[in-house]
C-alpha cells in the first residue's frame, strides 16, 4: 500500500502557500482552507496530478454562525495506483460571502464536479463561474428563482406552486433524419422515474440527455436538526436496495463525530450484512440484465435467487431489505448458531445456482451476442467522470472502498482482505462477469466471518447529543459502488448537515456515454448493466 | 435448452399459495404496533420516540393515537413502552379502504387503562362499479411518485416465481391506457406531481388507485415539505391504502385483492 503520509506530503508541497493546512475530518486526513477562491481550479488540478479524484462536494450554510459564510468543501481521495490505495481524504475548503456566494467552477478541469456544482447552485444558490452547463439539476419546472432549500433561512414547509412543465433545456441535435425520442419519467416497466431524451438516426443513438431528480424528496433538509437516532431512519430510507449500506455509512460518520468505538462483534455483523446486501443485489441485477437481453429463463433464475436471499434477510433481521439491523453504536440483533447455519445453507445454494446460470449464459450465443461490445464505457471516461463500483471495475478501474478505505471488519479482522475484481472489456458482458466474480468473493468473506465470529457485545450506547461542530466522513462500498457520507453536527449536538453522494450519483453521467455505442432497443440492457438507483441519486 | 428444462423439473413448483394459505412470517419479522389490552395509559411510549411522527397525544393529554399509515414498523415504540403496553404484531393483512381506520385511537379510561376505541366502519365498497366493469381480474400500472425503490422492488417480486401474482389474474401493464388502475409508490414529490396527475388521467374509467407503502399512504418518513406533497391522497382519490415500509409482497397482494372485493377488510371473502 502506498504510504498515506507520503501522499499528504506531496499534496502539501504542491499546494504550499495557497491555504492553511489542518488535519481532518478524520484522523490522518488533510483539509486546506484556500486563501483565494480564484486558486481553486489550479489546486484541484494539482490534486488530480497527485493521483487523486473527486469524491464529493459538501456545501454548508454557516451564515448564522460566527463564521457568517457559506462554505464549500471539495473532497478528494487517491484514485491511481495498483493494489490498495492510501486511505486518506483531502478537502479543499472555501469560505464564501453568504449574500453573493460565488467561486470559479472546476468542472472544465474536473468533469466529475459537474453535477455537484449544479446541485449546490440549486440548493444553496452558489454561483460556479465558468461552469459549462449551469442549468438546474435538482429543482424542476416553475421553481422560483432565488429560492434555495438548503439555505438555513429557507422554511422547509414552504410549498411553491407547481407550474405546468415547460420543455426541459437540453442539447438539440440537428440534421437530416435526426429524431428525438422522449422516454419517461413514467416508464413501461416497474422502475424508478427518470426522463431520457434520445437523439437518434435510425436505430442508432447519437446523443442521450437524461433528466433525473424526479424523486427528490428533500431528505437532506428533512434530516437537519434531528438527533442521530431519529436521523438514522431517514438515512436508511434514502434508498431501498442500498438501505444497509446507507444506514451503515450514516452510523459510521456519526460514530466518528461521537468518537465512539463499536464493539468487535458488531463490526463483523455489520460487515456480514453489507456482504449479504451485495449478494442479493448482484444476483437480482444479473437477472434484470438478462431481462434486457430477452433471456427470461435467466431473469427468473436471478429473481428466484434474489427472493431466497431476501427471505434470508428477513429471517436474520426481520426485514427483507435489512432495515433496522444496523443502529448507531452497533447492531440491533445478534446472530444465533441456527441463523448462521441458515446463512451457510443459503450461500451454498446461491453459489450453485449462480454457477449454473453463468455457465448457461456463457454457452448461449444468443445471450452473449447481446452482451458483448454493448454499452461501452471507455476507461478514460470512467476515470474522468469519477465512476465507481462495478461500472468502473468493468472498465478496468481498480478501486473498491472496502479495500481502499477499510472500515468495520475489513479494517480489523484477518482473512477479510477483499480481492477486487476488474475486467477490461468495458461492456455489458464485463459488468455481468464482474458481478458474478464479486458474488463469489462475497461468499468467501461471509464464510470467513461465520467461521471466526468474535464473541462479545453487539452495541455501545450512542450519546443522544453529539459533540458540537464535528465532521464525520465515511466511504462505504454499496452494491453499486462507493457511497460517500459527509456529516456535521450542530451547536446543539444534532445533525446540522448530512450529504450523501451515492454510487449511482457518481455513475449516472456515464450512462449516456455507454448508450452512445448502442442502438435504442439496447438502451434498457445498457441501463440495467449499470443498475443505478434514482432515489439515492435524487434524495 | 434440455438442461434448463431438466433443472426446472428438478426444482419443482416454488410458488406460494397465498391467499388460500396464510403467509409465512419469520420470527424476527416486525409488523405494526398494537396496544395490548388492559395496559396502563401512562405506560404507552411518548410520541417523540416515533421517527416518522405516527404517534400523537399522550404526555398529559387524555388521548393517544398511532397512525399505521405513517408507521415504519421499526419497533421503537414497543421498546419504549413500559410493561409491554405496545407490542409488535405479526399480522400483515393491514390494507384498508379507509385512511381513518389505520389510526388506532386510544383514550385514557377512568381507571387509568388505555382504552382502544373501535375502528370506524370500513368505507363504502369501492368497488361495486369497478367490480361490475372489471370483474375479479386487475391489470395495473405501476406509478412511482418518488419512492425509495423498496416498494418498487416488492412489486417486482410479485412477478417472481415465488409470488407469481399472475396466477391470481393480476398483472402489470406497460401503459396507463391499458390499465384498470395504478399502484402508487412514494409520497408524490413536487417534481412528479404533473406526471402523476397525467398518468392517472390516462387510465380509462372506472379506475382504482392503490397507495403502496407508508410514503404513498401518508408521506411516511418523508412527510410534507417543499419537495413532497405528503401522500398520494393529497393528489388523487385513493381506494386502498397498504401500510408498511415497504409492505411485504403478500401484504401488497392482499391490498390488490381488497380493491376488487376479493377479500374483505380483515378476512378473505
Amino acid at each position: 500500500m502506498a504510504d498515506p503520509i507520503a501522499v499528504l506530503d506531496d499534496v502539501r508541497a504542491r499546494l504550499a502557500g495557497q491555504g492553511g493546512f489542518e488535519r481532518g475530518p478524520r484522523q490522518g486526513d488533510l483539509t486546506i482552507r484556500l486563501h483565494r477562491t480564484e486558486g481553486l481550479p489550479a489546486a484541484a488540478v494539482q490534486l488530480c496530478a497527485a493521483g487523486m479524484a473527486l469524491a464529493t462536494v459538501a456545501a454548508t450554510d454557516d451564515e448564522t454562525t460566527d463564521d457568517r459564510d457559506v462554505k464549500v468543501r471539495y473532497v478528494f481521495e487517491p484514485a491511481k495506483g495498483a493494489g490498495a490505495l492510501p486511505d486518506v481524504f483531502v478537502t479543499l475548503m472555501l469560505s464564501l460571502d453568504p449574500k453573493r456566494p460565488e467561486l470559479p467552477s472546476i468542472t472544465p478541469q474536473v468533469p466529475a464536479a459537474s453535477w455537484h456544482e449544479r446541485e449546490a447552485n440549486d440548493l444553496f444558490g452558489i454561483v460556479f463561474v465558468g461552469h459549462p452547463d449551469p442549468k438546474p439539476l435538482v429543482v424542476h419546472d416553475g421553481w422560483p428563482k432565488g429560492l434555495h432549500p438548503l439555505r438555513k433561512r429557507f422554511d422547509a414547509s414552504f410549498r411553491p406552486p407547481v407550474e405546468p412543465a415547460e420543455e426541459f433545456p437540453h442539447l438539440v441535435v440537428d440534421g437530416e433524419g435526426v429524431f428525438e425520442v422522449p422516454v419517461g419519467p413514467i416508464h413501461a416497466g416497474i422502475i424508478e422515474p427518470g426522463h431520457f431524451r434520445f437523439s437518434t438516426v435510425g436505430e442508432s443513438v447519437l446523443y442521450l440527455e437524461p433528466r433525473l431528480f424526479y424523486t427528490h424528496r428533500g431528505l437532506e433538509k428533512r434530516i437537519e436538526g434531528l438527533s442521530v437516532d431519529d436521523a438514522f431512519y431517514v438515512a436508511e430510507r434514502m434508498c431501498g436496495v442500498c438501505s444497509l449500506s446507507h444506514g451503515l455509512g450514516f452510523c459510521e460518520a456519526s460514530e466518528q463525530v461521537a468518537e465512539l468505538e463499536v464493539p468487535r462483534r458488531a463490526r463483523v455483523l455489520r460487515t456480514l450484512a453489507l456482504e449479504l446486501e451485495r449478494v442479493y443485489n448482484h444476483v437480482g441485477d444479473i437477472g434484470n440484465i438478462l431481462a434486457g437481453a430477452s433471456y427470461h429463463y435467466g431473469t427468473s433464475a436471478g429473481l428466484r435467487m434474489k427472493e431466497a436471499l431476501q427471505q434470508l434477510n428477513e429471517h436474520l433481521t426481520g426485514h427483507r431489505f435489512l432495515r433496522g439491523f444496523v443502529a448507531p453504536g452497533g447492531v440491533n440483533l445478534d446472530l444465533t448458531a441456527e441463523l448462521a447455519r441458515s446463512i451457510e445453507t443459503a450461500m451454498a445454494a446461491t453459489s450453485e445456482a449462480l454457477a449454473s446460470l453463468m455457465e448457461r449464459i456463457e454457452n448461449n450465443p444468443t445471450v452473449t451476442d447481446r452482451l458483448d461490445a454493448t454499452g461501452l464505457l471507455p476507461l478514460q471516461d470512467a476515470i474522468a467522470l469519477g465512476v465507481t463500483g462495478i461500472a468502473a471495475r468493468a472498465s478496468g478501474v481498480d478501486r473498491d472502498a472496502r479495500r481502499d478505505h477499510p472500515h468495520a471488519a475489513y479494517a480489523s479482522e484477518s482473512g477479510l482482505d477483499v480481492s477486487v475484481a476488474t475486467d477490461f472489456n468495458s461492456d455489458v458482458h464485463a459488468r455481468v462477469r464482474v458481478r458474478a466474480t464479486e458474488v463469489y468473493e462475497s461468499l468467501r468473506l461471509i464464510r470467513v466471518m461465520l467461521e471466526s465470529m468474535p464473541a462479545g457485545p453487539i452495541r455501545t450506547a450512542m450519546p443522544g447529543v453529539l459533540p458540537a461542530w464535528r465532521i464525520g466522513l465515511a466511504s462505504i462500498e454499496s452494491p453499486r459502488g462507493a457511497a460517500i457520507h459527509w456529516l456535521r453536527s450542530d451547536e446543539a449536538g444534532r445533525i446540522d448537515r448530512y450529504h450523501l453522494r451515492s454510487a449511482s450519483y457518481a455513475n449516472w453521467p456515464a450512462v449516456p456515454i455507454a448508450a452512445q455505442s448502442a442502438i435504442v432497443p439496447d438502451f434498457p440492457l445498457v441501463n440495467k448493466s449499470f443498475e443505478l438507483c434514482y432515489s439515492c441519486t435524487d434524495r | 435448452m434440455l438442461t434448463a428444462l431438466l433443472r426446472s423439473l428438478r426444482t419443482g413448483v416454488v410458488t406460494i399459495r397465498y391467499p388460500e394459505e396464510p403467509a409465512q412470517v419469520p420470527e424476527r419479522f416486525r409488523g405494526a404496533p398494537r396496544i395490548r389490552t388492559s395496559s396502563a395509559f401512562d405506560a404507552l411510549a411518548p410520541a417523540s420516540v416515533c421517527p416518522s411522527g405516527a404517534i400523537a397525544g399522550g404526555g398529559g393529554q387524555p388521548r393517544y393515537s398511532i397512525d399505521l399509515a405513517r408507521c415504519l414498523c421499526c419497533g421503537r415504540c414497543a421498546e419504549a413502552s413500559a410493561g409491554g403496553s405496545i407490542e409488535i404484531c405479526r399480522d400483515i393483512e393491514l390494507a384498508t379502504r379507509s385512511r381513518k381506520s389505520l389510526i388506532i385511537e386510544v383514550e385514557r379510561g377512568l381507571d387509568g387503562h388505555a382504552f382502544v376505541l373501535p375502528p370506524p366502519p370500513p368505507g363504502p365498497e369501492v368497488a361495486d362499479r369497478i367490480r361490475r366493469t372489471l370483474g375479479r381480474s386487475l391489470h395495473l400500472r405501476h406509478l412511482d411518485s418518488g419512492s425509495c425503490n423498496a416498494c418498487d422492488w416488492e412489486l417486482t417480486a410479485l412477478l417472481n416465481p415465488v409470488y407469481d401474482v399472475r396466477r391470481l389474474g393480476v398483472d402489470f401493464v406497460a401503459s396507463p391506457r391499458h390499465a384498470d388502475g395504478v399502484l402508487v409508490t412514494g409520497p408524490v414529490t413536487r417534481n412528479l406531481e404533473v406526471a402523476v396527475r397525467r398518468t392517472y388521467e390516462a387510465v380509462p374509467e372506472p379506475r382504482v388507485v392503490i397507495a403502496v407503502g407508508a410514503c404513498a399512504s401518508s408521506g411516511g418518513i418523508v412527510g410534507r415539505s417543499y419537495a413532497s406533497s405528503g401522500g398520494v391522497a393529497e393528489i388523487l382519490p385513493v381506494d386502498v391504502f397498504i401500510p408498511g415500509c415497504p409492505p411485504r409482497p403478500e401484504a401488497i397482494i392482499y391490498g390488490i385483492l381488497l380493491a376488487v372485493g376479493r377479500v374483505r377488510d380483515g378476512s378473505p371473502a
